[in-house]
């Protein structure tokens, strides 16, 4: 089995998140660049396969140099080759573009990606993907087996779990619950030394119109000050709630 | 020349959201000058679209009773060429970001989601939306032929102006699905975090899963959602379809009260869309109370259950 793994390259959840260029730009500067949990999840499952059924694991990432560091550790923890499609990552559309343009070249059994990036938020590159390849989507996925050409997948719904069965070759967008956080893997010594021996190709991109762009960024407006209640006096939070906040 | 509306449905009624995409979407057709025409799938009271000033709805009623993404999607892009949609309405739930990245790559779109208001600029189309998990705003511009909206839940809210409104049942030819349903699980009769208007969410803070109907029987009250933090779920005392935060499900509820929650930057980064926030935790220095709009600083064992039976009085009297 020949698996894809796309990865995003985000800034650390605790990053400072402040803006440059008159707020057209996110401020990099200080903030430690991390693999997108939701991707490390598919990626995990993507090695968890590759140890138990047997596949070979490749990651890509769509976007500029900056994120070779992050390829590092995919393939320290286990990835056997990653590419990176060399253009600034600024649109979903965009980026799924490139990745299909590389994928109908390339053919794979299964594309992992993350339900989401947690810097943008978007969760459309690999339902696009998917759809620009005609091949089956599964997003917000918490459980994945393989049997052959065979997948049994589970999604999260509002309020519950959907399982579906379906047909490789298939997308699907991972999260947690596609293995536990306990699962995760740190990168050994040994993985860090094979990382460097490892394959990586840098791909020019395809190039497409780019459809929607961030023109400018601003922080929300600084909150007021919680507004403490004594604890033997529900009343005053009950009569805030109703006649204040509006909301009960 | 119109906009679209994805209107979704759950066992042949429309869902709560329906209202919100509706109102979003009239809104912007008077901007526009557009006409505005909803597209519901199996429902049974399409017609009270009209209560939101949705004047022409189609019904299609030959597709699978379930939602599924890529028949819709299939249905919708059919839609977009036959009524020449420029613009395109859908929700922020589960469905609505699984079925739109497929509408966007079928008719080459443009797709912003998390939008909380109507553009604030219409040359070139630019919307604010939520980003790095709502603790930043983008003002974000849409160039395409297509352009989707997705309203971020409970951004916009419902506007009332009734309208006389003309339900079309259709029919409408479609590729087979690609996957097939084996089971579904899912809680009846309850509020679902996605759904609700107040969500009750339990922390560490309450020792153990024994201590949970606390916040059961507060939640009841409010006709709440249930959650908790990911230390709750991680240990098993609550499943992990209850986490809520940035690797659980997100949050963007009318009211939202946190109990025994200290506030992780995870935690606050999935529920900070929420639109009141209130903190109850012994801890004066827990980080949520910088982010919280009502707080108190007590013991959830007392003040939980004083707080469950005031709110059951002024229920009572309201």
């Amino acid at each position: 089995m020949n698996i894809l793994v796309c990865i995003s390259h985000v800034p650390d959840t605790t990053s400072k998140i402040n803006f440059v260029e008159n707020d057209t730009q996110f401020d990099t500067n200080g903030v430690q660049f991390v693999i997108n949990p939701n991707d490390e999840f598919g990626l995990t499952r993507a090695i968890w396969f590759k140890e138990k059924q047997g596949a070979q694991v490749h990651v890509i990432h769509v976007g500029t140099a900056a994120a070779e560091p992050t390829l590092r550790k995919c393939l320290a923890i286990g990835a056997d080759k990653a590419f990176r499609v060399d253009t600034p990552a600024t649109d979903g559309m965009q980026v799924a573009k490139e990745l299909a343009a590389f994928i109908s070249t390339n053919p794979y059994d299964l594309v992992i990606a993350g339900r989401e990036s947690i810097d943008y938020n978007g969760a459309m590159v690999p339902g696009i993907l998917a759809a620009l390849l005609d091949i089956a989507f599964v997003p917000n996925c918490v459980g994945l087996e393989i049997d052959g050409k065979n997948a049994v997948v589970e999604r999260e719904i509002d309020g519950g779990r959907e399982k579906l069965k379906g047909n490789l070759p298939m997308v699907i967008g991972g999260q947690k619950g596609l293995v536990e956080e306990a699962d995760l893997k740190i990168p050994n010594m040994r993985g860090i030394m094979q990382a460097r021996q490892k394959p990586f190709e840098v791909l020019n991109p395809k190039g497409s119109g780019i459809p929607t762009k961030d023109v400018l960024f601003e922080k929300p407006a600084p909150k007021a000050e919680v507004k403490l209640v004594p604890a033997d006096d529900i009343d005053q939070l009950i009569e805030l709630l109703h006649k204040e906040a509006n909301v009960i | 020349m119109s906009i679209l509306l994805f209107i979704e449905s759950e066992n042949n009624k429309l869902k709560r959201n329906a209202a919100e995409i509706a109102s979003y979407g009239v809104a912007l057709a008077d901007k526009l000058n557009k006409d505005c025409v909803a597209i519901s799938f199996n429902a049974d009271n399409a017609q009270e679209l009209g209560q939101f000033g949705v004047s022409k709805v189609f019904n299609v009623t030959n597709t699978p009773q379930q939602f599924d993404a890529h028949v819709y999607a299939n249905v919708l892009t059919h839609y977009v060429a036959k009524l020449a949609a420029t613009h395109i309405i859908v929700s922020s739930s589960a469905d609505a970001k699984f079925l739109a990245p497929l509408i966007a790559a079928n008719t080459n779109a443009a797709y912003v989601p998390n939008v909380v208001a109507l553009p604030h600029e219409y040359q070139p189309l630019t919307v604010r939306r939520t980003a790095f998990t709502n603790k930043a705003f983008a003002n974000t511009t849409l160039t395409a032929e297509v352009n989707i909206i997705g309203v971020g839940n409970n951004t916009f809210g419902s506007v009332e102006q009734a309208v006389d409104c003309v339900v079309e049942n259709a029919t409408v030819e479609h590729t087979a699905s690609q996957l097939e349903q084996l089971s579904i699980s899912k809680e009846t009769g309850k509020a679902t975090i996605a759904d609700a208007d107040v969500v009750v969410s339990g922390g560490r803070g309450l020792k153990g899963p024994e201590h949970w109907h606390l916040i059961e029987e507060l939640a009841e009250v409010l006709d709440a959602a249930t959650a908790c933090s990911k230390p709750v779920s991680d240990m098993g005392w609550r499943s992990h379809d209850e986490h809520v935060g940035q690797t659980g499900k997100p949050v963007s509820t009318n009211l939202y009260i946190a109990i025994g929650i200290s506030g992780a930057i995870q935690h606050l980064a999935g529920v900070n869309a929420s639109k009141v926030k209130v903190v109850i935790n012994n801890d004066p220095e827990a980080p949520f109370f910088k982010a919280a709009d009502y707080g108190i600083v007590g013991d959830a064992f007392e003040v939980v259950p004083v707080l469950t039976e005031k709110l059951k009085a002024f229920k009572a009297q309201s």
